[in-house]
């Protein structure tokens, strides 16, 4: 017997599932207290050595652990360990951003609570990785610059859902003719009142501004 | 997800699955088309329409105390007096809204 169609009302988020998934994680996260702070940014930018900087520079007075995502290598994972902290490599294989999911079947053996802080490093990607939550605490994005100033304009998603961003390689802003006054105006078009720092991971310079912005968080 | 209502209703055939879709999701809506026909074999809904509603972003400035409609992804500043706004009330969408189903 067919009758006629009919639409059914059904409202629901077709990322739900990851959703779910990380307001679990987050929940661990605050249980445990442990900060957490997601990476995101283009392939390139320095993510992986602005990670290893900071975990060098909490290692003596914090408890720090790491994961990173690649889509192949565990070269990351092996730069990161130098700094002597913990750090699990994900491997996504095809796919092209982390999801909740993976961060928590990363962490299924690994308990939270002896730690302060835990970094997770998306795999490098300005596109894909803005839909989805994996139950950070704060998600900080870098641009580089040898990436050229436009670059917040062109992925409006990924440094709207941010909320902090950090210029990197700024030894190099010089040589490559970087306007940084552009790049912050572009990055407060997307996303107004947002942190902006500046730093050099080669230098050193900078990092202890966001040493005492990440320390002001976790306190807070 | 429609698989799942479908089989809650006694395996109903579904026409089509309703979908709204913000500019802030991250997705494009000629990928999601392309990918359908594929995702469709594979979870039994061979022949369903996708039916994408394609919503505007809105944002709450502060300074007019209304909810207003964004422009420019590019420009996160409310389109009546200048404000930058930061508050989102919608453009992030990515929600089946409705299924067309057959019983």
């Amino acid at each position: 017997m067919s009758t006629q169609p009919r639409l059914v009302e059904v409202r629901k988020n077709v990322l739900k599932q990851n959703d779910i998934v990380a307001r679990e994680l987050r929940q661990r996260f605050h249980d445990a207290g442990v900060f957490v702070v997601s990476l995101v940014s283009s392939p390139g930018s320095g993510k992986t050595a602005f990670l290893e900087k900071t975990l060098t520079l909490l290692r003596p007075d914090f408890r720090v652990a790491a994961l990173v995502g690649d889509l192949a290598t565990e070269n990351d994972a092996a730069r990161l360990a130098r700094s002597g902290a913990p750090v699990r490599q994900i491997t996504t294989g095809t796919l092209c951003h982390l999801e909740a999911a993976m961060i928590r079947d990363a962490l299924t053996d690994w308990a939270m609570e002896p730690l302060d802080f835990l970094f997770v490093e998306n795999v490098g990607n300005l596109v894909c990785p803005s839909s989805y939550d994996l139950g950070e605490n704060l998600r900080l994005v870098l641009l580089s610059v040898t990436e050229g100033e436009d670059k917040p304009l062109k992925y409006p998603t990924i440094f709207n859902t941010a909320d902090i961003a950090v210029l990197t390689k700024m030894d190099l802003a010089e040589a490559v003719e970087f306007d940084i006054a552009a790049a912050e105006r572009n990055i407060q078009r997307v996303r107004p009142g947002m942190t902006v720092l500046r730093v050099s991971t080669r230098k050193g310079e900078g990092m202890s501004d966001w040493l005492t912005y990440l320390y002001s968080l976790k306190k807070s | 997800m429609a698989e799942e209502e479908s089989a809650n209703r006694g395996h109903a055939h579904v026409n089509a699955v309703y979908l709204k879709l913000g500019p802030l999701a991250g997705v494009v809506k000629e990928a999601l088309l392309s990918s359908w026909e594929l995702a469709c074999e594979g979870a039994g809904l061979t022949g369903a329409r996708l039916v994408v509603e394609e919503v505007p972003i809105l944002v709450y400035c502060p300074r007019c105390g209304e909810s207003r409609p964004l422009p420019s992804m590019q420009w996160f500043a409310c389109p009546e007096c200048g404000q930058p706004v930061s508050e989102v009330l919608q453009g992030r969408e990515l929600q089946v809204t409705a299924l067309e189903i057959q019983e």
